[in-house]
């Protein structure tokens, strides 16, 4: 058989992923059929949801910002070869820091909260996966159960904070005392009424910045440059000169801080308190967000869109069709890894193929290959 | 403690440990022939729909049973295609699995039995019942090793009996047959083993199938023998302790069988402290932190301060033959 020719750039960064992306739809439409529903019918819902009036645009790009920060997180692990499943539990913990500095700050003023919420909600999502950074860099223990392990740490450990330390006295309900002051953060409503109710707030802008940091941090730096040579090859990195260790480290604080960015936008964008299990899956759908995205802000934020839509759209479609329930949005995302993720290379032999079969000189080489080895 | 209590908590230990054991051995089998397999927790969660809906419909446990395997046979293979025949990563196929598991019960369990995620109570004979050993009520009167007979040994459905059961399989399997011979060597230099003349694709399909067997195992386990019906999420993240199981265990059958009851006995013990207070202290018995031991035991293993826990060589790295 001839050797694979490498399809061209455009094919493998747009036509493969879009692809894939096309067949976990088709197959979540089958699912839809399959619980009785007409999907053409659901897909408009949704749309008619997500982007059909300023308050359902609003929470789209609401939910966008949560995955914005928790893509952003898996895909610079990604960068420098780390799988980070943990923003789920980074985001987790990062609440703690937002609410504190908030309700620290409750009687100053909103600039004042703001910046020590994202610095203290940071720390808090770095710390969390600077510990399995440093188990792995130090301890050679693997990132990927390290995480998983410190989700479930997480959660445990929430719990209890928020029974025993952070809920007030005489609160049945396990949640920290509201902020009411300058610790609600600012809501783009405010100015721009035709969001409506919908909670979308001034931490967007903070995903917006962080998707150009992560640009310009991967591509446009040393330290990025390190990270995707360590992504590449561990032992290149080495013998470049570069501290594998540290990097791993510096890495994955990096990582945990943007996944903890969450709990601004939920715990003082929308809940004004620290409540039980406020990262809902959030952290999870990063996975899925840079897979998609392909590591890359621009496919990045694209994703976050596309599954800010899906979150929005779904809860809309629980209006019209009560049986496709929340949980079809978790089927869309499984199916979206699993065909972006895991099944890439799926349809990537038949792709090339038609690309040999399309272009004339690949022809006449294999003609000419063809001719030689049966003249021999 | 008194005694009664005591073989009540081992009981409940035992009990509790089934799931994990029959899970860890199925990661063991993936793991040991080089495949990572983090999607435990969602083909148990699978199985105990499939098994719970068939068992619900047909009244008879074992249909259920072969059904909850079926559907984590399935699940294994949709793994074994995207990791072994598509090369593709191992954790994002786990991951997508958990996912898709987790999505599609709730929501397959809302289409067809309108119970908010539920199946229907199972009917008289779907359900696996406690078996009473032999003599189990003659010598209970018999002090001491009555009730460790009677009300620790007997007394339990027929999965708890097969979990334990495949322990010494698992470890004549991979220590003492042809087959336990070229798992163990696949996962660790799928090279030789090719070299040999030994289909590396083979050899990781059936060692899947194995996993996937002992995933229905466990997920029926829940639904038609612990339980009686399959509740939303109902496996609760034991998938994931089965897995931090087999990595306490190092990958090694005896060793999975301890950590799993070490595990199931913090469980039981957690069940217990719920609400009580500890004595002269007045404070509440933190029930967390027993829930989150068996992950901060893994961690403090993972990172080699008690031993050091080095899993399969060739884990995790899709085999290619070379051309």
């Amino acid at each position: 058989m001839s050797a694979r020719r490498p399809l061209p750039r455009w094919a493998d960064v747009a036509l493969l992923p879009a692809l894939n992306l096309l067949l976990a739809f088709i197959i979540s439409g089958i699912v839809v059929l399959i619980i009785g529903q007409n999907p053409i019918d659901a897909l408009r819902i949704m749309i008619g949801g997500a982007f059909g009036y300023g308050e359902g645009f609003g929470y789209t790009l609401h939910f966008a910002t949560n995955f914005v920060f928790t893509g952003l997180a898996v895909a610079i692990a990604a960068h420098a070869g780390l799988f980070n499943i943990g923003a789920e539990g980074q985001a987790y913990v990062a609440g703690l820091g937002a609410i504190l500095a908030a309700l620290l700050l409750d009687q100053t003023h909103w600039l004042l909260v703001l910046p020590a919420a994202v610095i203290c909600a940071a720390a808090c999502g770095g710390l969390w996966a600077f510990i399995p950074g440093y188990l792995q860099a130090k301890r050679g223990s693997h990132v990927v159960i390290t995480t998983i392990m410190f989700n479930f740490i997480a959660s445990a450990l929430m719990v209890y904070l928020l029974n025993r330390v952070l809920k007030p006295v005489g609160q049945m309900e396990p949640s920290s005392a509201s902020v009411v002051n300058a610790g609600k953060i600012p809501q783009l409503r405010e100015f721009l009424p035709f969001f409506g109710y919908a909670p979308v707030n001034v931490t967007i802008i903070f995903a917006i910045a962080a998707l150009i940091g992560t640009y310009i941090l991967i591509w446009h730096t040393k330290l990025g440059f390190a990270m995707r040579t360590l992504g590449k090859n561990p032992t290149a990195s080495r013998y470049a000169g570069i501290s594998n260790s540290k990097l791993i480290m510096i890495t994955m604080t990096i990582s945990g801080a943007l996944a903890g960015l969450v709990a601004v936008n939920e715990v003082l964008g929308v809940q004004n308190r620290l409540v039980l299990d406020f990262p809902s899956g959030y952290g999870f759908v990063g996975i899925a967000v840079a897979l998609m995205g392909r590591n890359h802000p621009i496919g990045i934020a694209l994703a976050a869109m596309l599954f800010g839509a899906l979150y929005q759209g779904g809860l809309e479609l629980q209006f019209y069709m009560p049986a496709i329930t929340r949980e079809m949005i978790v089927v869309i995302q499984a199916l979206v890894i699993l065909f972006t993720g895991a099944m890439e290379g799926l349809l990537r032999p038949g792709l090339e193929t038609i690309f040999m079969m399309r272009s004339p000189e690949a022809k006449a080489e294999a003609v000419a290959r063809e001719t030689a080895t049966s003249d021999s | 403690m008194d005694f009664e209590l005591l073989i009540s908590m081992l009981a409940a230990t035992l009990r509790l440990t089934t799931p994990l054991l029959l899970a860890c051995l199925a990661g063991l089998y993936s793991e040991r022939s080089g495949i990572f397999d983090i999607g435990l927790e969602g083909k148990m969660l699978a199985a105990a729909f499939g098994a719970a809906s068939v068992a619900a419909l047909t009244a008879n446990m074992w249909l259920g049973l072969l059904a909850g395997i079926a559907v984590s046979i399935a699940m294994s293979m949709i793994h074994g295609a995207a990791s072994i025949t598509l090369k593709g990563n191992q954790i994002i196929s786990g991951v997508a699995i958990n996912f898709l598991a987790a999505g599609l019960t709730t929501l397959l369990g809302l289409t067809w039995f309108h119970q908010g995620g539920r199946t229907p109570p199972l009917p008289e004979g779907g359900r696996f019942l406690p078996i009473t050993l032999p003599f189990a009520s003659e010598i209970s009167g018999i002090p001491v090793i009555g009730p460790i007979y009677a009300g620790l040994i007997s007394g339990h459905n027929i999965l708890v009996y097969v979990a334990f059961l495949a322990v010494p399989v698992t470890a004549w399997v991979l220590y003492r047959t042809r087959f336990g011979l070229r798992l163990r060597a696949v996962g660790e230099n799928p090279k030789a083993v090719d070299t040999a003349g030994i289909s590396v694709t083979r050899l990781r399909y059936q060692a899947l199938l194995i996993t996937g067997v002992l995933c229905g195992l466990a997920g029926a386990y829940f639904s038609i023998a612990q339980g009686s019906g399959f509740g939303n999420n109902m496996t609760a993240g034991k998938g994931y302790i089965a897995l931090a199981a087999l990595i306490f265990a190092k990958w090694r059958p005896l060793q999975a069988m301890f950590a799993t009851l070490l595990f199931g006995f913090l469980d039981a013990l957690q069940i217990r402290l719920q609400g009580t207070t500890i004595p002269g202290l007045g404070w509440e018995v933190p029930v967390q932190l027993i829930q989150a031991l068996p992950y901060i035991l893994t961690v403090v293993l993972l990172a080699g301060f008690i031993g050091k826990a080095v899993g399969p060589k060739a884990g995790g790295v899709p085999y290619t033959k070379e051309r």
